[in-house]
């Protein structure tokens, strides 16, 4: 038997097709016979009819077919199906043999031809003798034939040829070599296959004809043999649904059969092969949950019919076929298509295939466990003549025998014998491995991780017996027939160790971080036996460090037991072997053991631990978050063993990631120089289990650290000592493993009260790791101050007075100051900000907005210094201002000098705010608001200046510089000179100005700049002046034809006399016609001009005399002057009114002169 | 009856595991485990619906060959599963229901305990009893 005796046959597995054979081809020397054969076989898409072609000789024999029974009354059955009824009928027996003969209708020499193709035509006929055969003819003809009908010659002799050969006409095809070769042939494949189709049918109904014959009691067995052919038939016919329906009646007839422990093997056999025929057609059809239900039927049917006991393994090989098989045809059925689920995916079907593998490979090992003495039956039972079976599922030895009772018990038991031994030459675990490799593959497709882990670990046991199983197979002598087994055993030893431990790794990860800590102590423990087997040193210490840690579920006998080996392994001594271990591989693996010990090699193994749960917890914590320079860095490492017995250690040392201090925290056994640790003994060396064991650690941080953070990298953890064997625990960062964050939450959580412990003593949970520490600035023993009038205001020196003050015991060096605008405000402040030392003359842009590092010099104890800073904010807002003061000191720690950097700085915000605010009004020289002002026409600028600050101003002075389209009246004289200002104070100033005329200007007339020059009253001589400079507003300047201004006195007297005088100016380039016109008043008496018209030429002026005569004393009306323009209707009197008084104070006469006068007269 | 019961923390590892003292407890564990796959998935599936239309049942999670693995999960994402020996025809879908509301009141019980601290696994007597009752005797 072959190791794959219980695969399914190739003839199960593939899709029936009808088989045609063509003959009268000669595809290796006739070209166009080779084309055709191209055209048939060739590029066969599913588009194409479902036939297997085969080019055979017209004179080949078909198997011979068996006379025909009349009566089955006699005949008894040997068996259900026979191994090679289902290759005869696709490979062997043609449902149409098609003859192919090379003949054109127009022949010369057609009689010859006619014959010798009808002679072929009975040869074909001959060999096939008594079966339905179809025979076809089809004619290779040069030319293209013409229409149907049109050929007379044709269609006569068509007729003949079908007579002579006895063909129906229907059987007689043509096929022109022509260009359209394949069309040609596709036509002919399916008329071929309606031909098979016609043949297939028949076959059926001659099965089914057998029916009646048959007879319940004997006939059992052909019940299902012909009802499996009926399916196979219809198979055949392309007929899947009456397939499918027949194959089920076979499948039920087949479960009716007698069972018994003979033929327990046949049923089976068969009803896996009709299961799996049912199954796949049930995918083809798309109704997959037909097929998972047929196949749950099948396997519940059959889980039970084990069959011998004594071979029961083979029961399993089966079971586990049938998983397989199945898993097969989904996995197919997923490729085409299906989807599958989380829950119902190929994956199971092989996990269970493995199971069962698994299951095999277990009975085998009790069954087949004969001594070596026991050979090999001889002559092999097993063997057959034809090295094959007659029907599929019977034992070699009793082919045919359909009695219950065994005829011959001796033979029985040699074949038996012969299947164990047999057996125990399969690699079940290379089966099981790729069972379960399918099964994670395919659950890795439906997202169950978990699953596949699990598979993984299945895997990696196995992998782990198949070595054992080598190790065996190595000591047993075999017989050379089994030579083909070398080549697995190679196999599985080159590809376990570094399989086995990668899987391994890769699923105990997840164990690990999801916290199943019982899976993961099993899984440790095979791979501590692993380890152990293969003597490999550092992974054998890595399991046992876990298996002895807090996470793994062992009893403590075994953590014991697993101690006591670490420390031997330690001490350069080989570990006792693990329990349940294969004696053989055990004395291997000593050996093995015994050669490390002796090989001197690298013998120091550093174990990064973070990522298990090693048996020793490490944390690490600074005592504080920060620490100052000057004093020193203290720390503490915990660590606690979980195992238990107490456990020595040999060195302790931390890194961090400044290497520098690495060198201040080492403890070591040999070490007599214990500076950095008090006390140390060396029974300190040691953990006791439970215990938190604290070891303190100090060292002086550098000066070049201040400001950056102490960080530790690394927690090693030596055990064993140098001269023999040496584990380094590395925990990266302050300790903790892959369990401790989980625990640290749970504790956190917790709020149970802990027991009491001795004061020296912690609770482990309680601690908190502090892995880094800042290094910082010794505390500075100065004091700064900063004084100043706020607010600042804008565009003057303010002064910041700075005093430092030194409260240090010992001098201080080297004092820096650093002043100005702090950093990281606003960009535009910096630009508006300036900051001098020198307060004596404005600084412009180019200073800068920070000092930095000015020398002050040095400061003896209690001695202090005053610095004067001089800040200009250009706008206004608040600023902070910063004043650091750094300073050198030399002191002492731990007795050793360092110089220490202090600093200390302050802040200040400071609000700048305007001096004064100014406005600037337009007025005319009667005081009235002006909108706009009027060429040549003076007017007045009056300007307000409102102290805002909340000091004392002086104006120093000010000044109007006029634009040079304006020009003043008078002088320009400043009238606030040296004015003092207090808070909400203001002073004015008037300016009498005149616009020359301008044409017309958009936006106005610039007017020009008023310059106020101004300090702090309280400030000192030398500050200096600041100026500041408003631009005055824009002007809209206006021409007007005609300009009159009047001369009068200030005021009048009642009866006195009052000469006025209106000038009448021409102001354009036009002779104007003017009409004066005066009218009365009751007020006024008057003389003069009541109403004249009047020419004044361009540019000059006309003068108009009144004499006034005030009856009523008071604020007056004067006689109003109208003027008209002719030229210019809009200059109206409303306008005239702005330039002269329409008013005047009238006193009444004087009664004191009245007197004087009235002596006089 | 059940041959095995477990309660998962919503971190997925195992706050109570108790299987038929006959069988290969590892078996057990290992079927639990393995079982979260499908409790995950349907949690995600589920997700979106709204917490109080929650069904906290989540049905058959997988079956096997020799047994039943049910699942069941809290608001709180706690999840119980049961292993069923699969020859129990007996128990409907409406028995392992209840089964698992028992459970799940137990467990509330358990919690309510101001000594027993989330997270930590349950070793609680009222809860074994129960636990017992449920799972099969074994002669």
């Amino acid at each position: 038997m072959s190791p794959t005796q219980w695969d399914f046959p190739v003839e199960l597995c593939c899709r029936p097709m009808a088989f045609v054979t063509l003959t009268g081809l000669d595809v290796v020397y006739n070209a166009v016979h080779r084309a055709v054969w191209d055209a048939f076989c060739a590029n066969r898409r599913a588009d194409r009819v479902p036939i297997s072609f085969k080019v055979l000789p017209g004179d080949h024999e078909y198997p011979k077919c068996r006379p025909k029974r009349t009566s089955y009354e006699w005949y008894i059955p040997k068996g259900i199906l026979k191994t090679g009824w289902m290759n005869k009928h696709l490979n062997l027996v043609p449902a149409l043999v098609v003859v192919f003969y090379e003949l054109d209708w127009d022949e010369p020499q057609w009689k010859e031809k006619q014959s010798e193709c009808a002679t072929r035509v009975e040869i074909v006929r001959q060999s096939l003798q008594g079966r339905n055969t179809k025979v076809a003819v089809v004619l290779i003809q040069k030319k293209t034939p013409l229409p149907p009908g049109e050929d007379v010659i044709a269609s006569e002799r068509a007729a003949a040829l079908c007579n002579a050969c006895e063909l129906s006409g229907k059987s007689l095809f043509v096929l022109p070599h022509t260009d359209h070769l394949v069309g040609y042939i596709i036509r002919l494949e399916n008329a071929f296959y309606e031909h098979a189709q016609t043949y297939y049918y028949t076959e059926i109904r001659r099965v089914k004809s057998h029916k009646e014959f048959l007879n319940k009691t004997t006939h059992q067995l052909l019940f299902v043999r012909h009802q499996f052919k009926i399916a196979f038939f219809s198979e055949l016919k392309q007929d899947t649904q009456n397939a499918l329906k027949n194959y089920r009646t076979a499948y039920n007839l087949v479960h009716e059969l007698r069972a018994h422990e003979t033929n327990i093997l046949e049923i089976k056999t068969m009803a896996g092969f009709i299961n799996y025929k049912i199954c796949r057609l049930c995918f083809q059809h798309n109704t997959p949950l037909d097929a998972i239900a047929q196949f749950r039927k099948h396997v519940d049917l059959c889980k039970k019919k084990i069959g011998s006991a004594e071979l029961s393994f083979e029961h399993a090989a089966w079971m586990a076929k049938q998983f397989q098989a199945f898993g097969d045809l989904f996995d197919e059925a997923i490729k085409l298509g299906l989807t599958a689920i989380q829950t119902q995916n190929p994956g199971f079907y092989y996990q269970q295939a493995a199971y069962y593998a698994q299951e095999r490979k277990q009975l085998a090992k009790t069954l087949c466990s004969h001594e070596a003495s026991v050979m090999y039956p001889n002559p092999d039972p097993l063997e057959t003549q034809t090295g094959l079976l007659d029907f599929y599922g019977q034992r070699s030895w009793r082919q045919g025998i359909l009695s219950f009772d065994l005829s011959d018990p001796e033979k029985e038991k040699v074949g038996i014998l012969a299947i164990q031994l047999k057996e125990r030459s399969v690699v079940h675990s290379e089966i099981i491995i790729t069972l379960l490799s399918n099964a994670v593959a395919q659950f890795k497709k439906y997202k169950c991780p978990r699953m596949k882990s699990h598979l993984m670990v299945q895997m990696g046991e196995e992998y782990y017996y198949a070595k054992d199983y080598t190790k065996a197979l190595n000591t047993i002598c075999w017989s050379t027939h089994f030579q083909s087994l070398r080549k697995p055993q190679i196999w599985l030893t080159v590809k376990i160790p570094v399989k086995l431990f990668q899987l391994l790794d890769y699923v105990l990860c997840d164990y690990r971080s999801e916290g199943w800590w019982s899976l993961l102590t099993s899984i440790l423990t095979t791979a501590l036996k692993c380890s152990y087997l293969m003597a490999q040193l550092k992974d054998y210490v890595t399991y046992s460090l876990e298996l002895l840690g807090r996470a793994s579920t062992l009893k403590d006998d075994q953590k014991s037991r697993i101690e006591k080996n670490l420390i031997n392994v330690l001490m350069n001594e080989s570990p006792d072997p693990e329990p349940d271990c294969d004696i053989l591989a055990v004395k291997t693996a000593q050996k093995l053991w015994a050669d490390r010990v002796s090989l001197a090699g690298s013998n120091v193994f550093t174990i990064g631990v973070q990522d298990f749960v090693p048996f020793v917890q490490c944390k690490a914590k600074f005592h504080a978050p920060s620490f100052h320079v000057d004093v020193p860095v203290h720390f503490d490492i915990y660590l606690k063993a979980d195992c238990p017995h107490p456990i020595r250690f040999s060195k302790l040392c931390v890194s961090f990631n400044n290497q520098e201090y690495n060198q201040f925290c080492v403890i070591e056994e040999a070490s007599k120089a214990s500076e950095v640790l008090e006390n140390l003994t060396q029974g300190k060396m040691c953990l006791v289990p439970g215990k938190t064991r604290k070891f303190l650690f100090k060292f002086v941080a550098k000066t070049e650290d201040v400001g950056k953070k102490i960080e530790i990298t690394s927690v090693d953890l030596v055990l064993g000592s140098e001269t023999g064997r040496c584990v380094v625990l590395n925990w990266q960062g302050g300790g903790g493993d892959a369990a401790s964050s989980q625990e640290a939450l749970q504790a956190s959580r917790s709020f149970k009260r802990r027991p009491k412990l001795p004061a020296s003593e912690l609770h482990w949970d309680s601690i908190v790791i502090q892995a880094s520490t800042m290094i910082i600035s010794r505390v500075p023993n100065i004091s700064v101050h900063l004084r100043h009038d706020p607010p600042a205001l804008t565009n003057e020196m303010y002064c910041l007075v700075v005093t430092v003050q030194s409260h240090e015991k010992t001098e201080i060096r080297d004092v820096k100051l650093t002043a100005g605008l702090k950093p990281g405000q606003d960009a535009n402040l910096t630009q508006k900000t300036q900051v001098t030392l020198r307060g004596t003359e404005l600084c412009d842009e180019s200073y800068p907005a920070l000092l930095t590092d000015i020398p002050v010099g040095d400061l003896r104890p209690g001695e202090q210094l005053e610095k004067m800073l001089y800040v200009r904010c250009g706008t206004v807002g608040s600023r902070m201002f910063l004043v650091y003061v750094s300073y050198l000191i030399n002191t002492t720690i731990e007795e050793k000098e360092i110089v220490c950097k202090c600093h200390k700085d302050e802040t200040v915000t400071i609000e700048t705010v305007f001096p004064f605010d100014v406005a600037v009004k337009f007025v005319s020289t009667k005081f009235e608001h002006l909108e706009r002002v009027y060429a040549d026409i003076p007017f007045l600028l009056m300007t307000d200046l409102l102290s805002a600050s909340p000091w004392a101003l002086t104006i120093v002075s000010s000044e109007l510089q006029l634009a040079p389209s304006m020009t003043a009246v008078d002088q320009l004289e400043s009238q606030l000179d040296k004015v003092v200002l207090q808070t909400g104070e203001s002073a004015s100033e008037c300016f009498c100005l005149r616009c020359p005329s301008v044409g017309n200007v958009e936006g106005g007339v610039a007017t020009g700049h008023y310059i106020i020059s101004w300090k702090r009253t309280s400030a000192m001589e030398n500050i200096p002046v600041i100026s500041t400079v408003i631009t005055l507003p824009h002007v809209i300047v206006e021409n007007i034809p005609l300009h009159v201004n009047a001369d009068l006195p200030s005021f009048g007297r009642v009866r006195e006399s009052l000469p006025v005088r209106y000038h009448l100016q021409n102001k354009t380039n036009l002779v104007q016609d003017v009409e004066v016109s005066v009218e009365p008043s009751d007020a006024f008496m008057f003389s003069g001009l009541k109403q004249i018209r009047l020419r004044i030429l361009p540019g000059t002026e006309q003068e108009m005399l009144y004499n006034f005569y005030p009856l009523m004393a008071g604020y007056q009306q004067l006689p109003s002057l109208n003027i008209n323009l002719l030229r210019f209707p809009n200059f109206t009197n409303q306008l005239l009114r702005r330039f002269i008084p329409t008013s005047i104070f009238v006193k009444p006469q004087g009664r004191l002169m009245d007197d004087t006068s009235i002596a006089a007269a | 009856m059940a041959v095995c019961v477990a309660v998962i923390a919503k971190e997925n590892y195992p706050l109570y595991i108790r299987s038929v003292p006959t069988e290969n407890e590892l078996k057990f564990h290992y079927m639990v485990h393995t079982s979260l796959d499908v409790v995950d998935e349907k949690i995600s599936a589920m997700g979106k619906a709204l917490v109080d239309q929650r069904e906290l049942y989540l049905g058959l999670l997988y079956p096997t060959e020799d047994y039943k693995v049910y699942g069941y999960v809290t608001n709180s994402r706690v999840k119980f599963v049961m292993v069923v020996d699969s020859s129990n025809t007996a128990l409907r879908d409406n028995e392992i229901r209840s089964m698992f509301r028992k459970l799940h009141s137990s467990y509330t019980d358990v919690m309510c305990n101001p000594f027993y601290n989330p997270g930590d696994c349950i070793q609680s007597r009222a809860f074994d009893s129960m636990v017992t009752s449920m799972m099969i005797q074994v002669c």
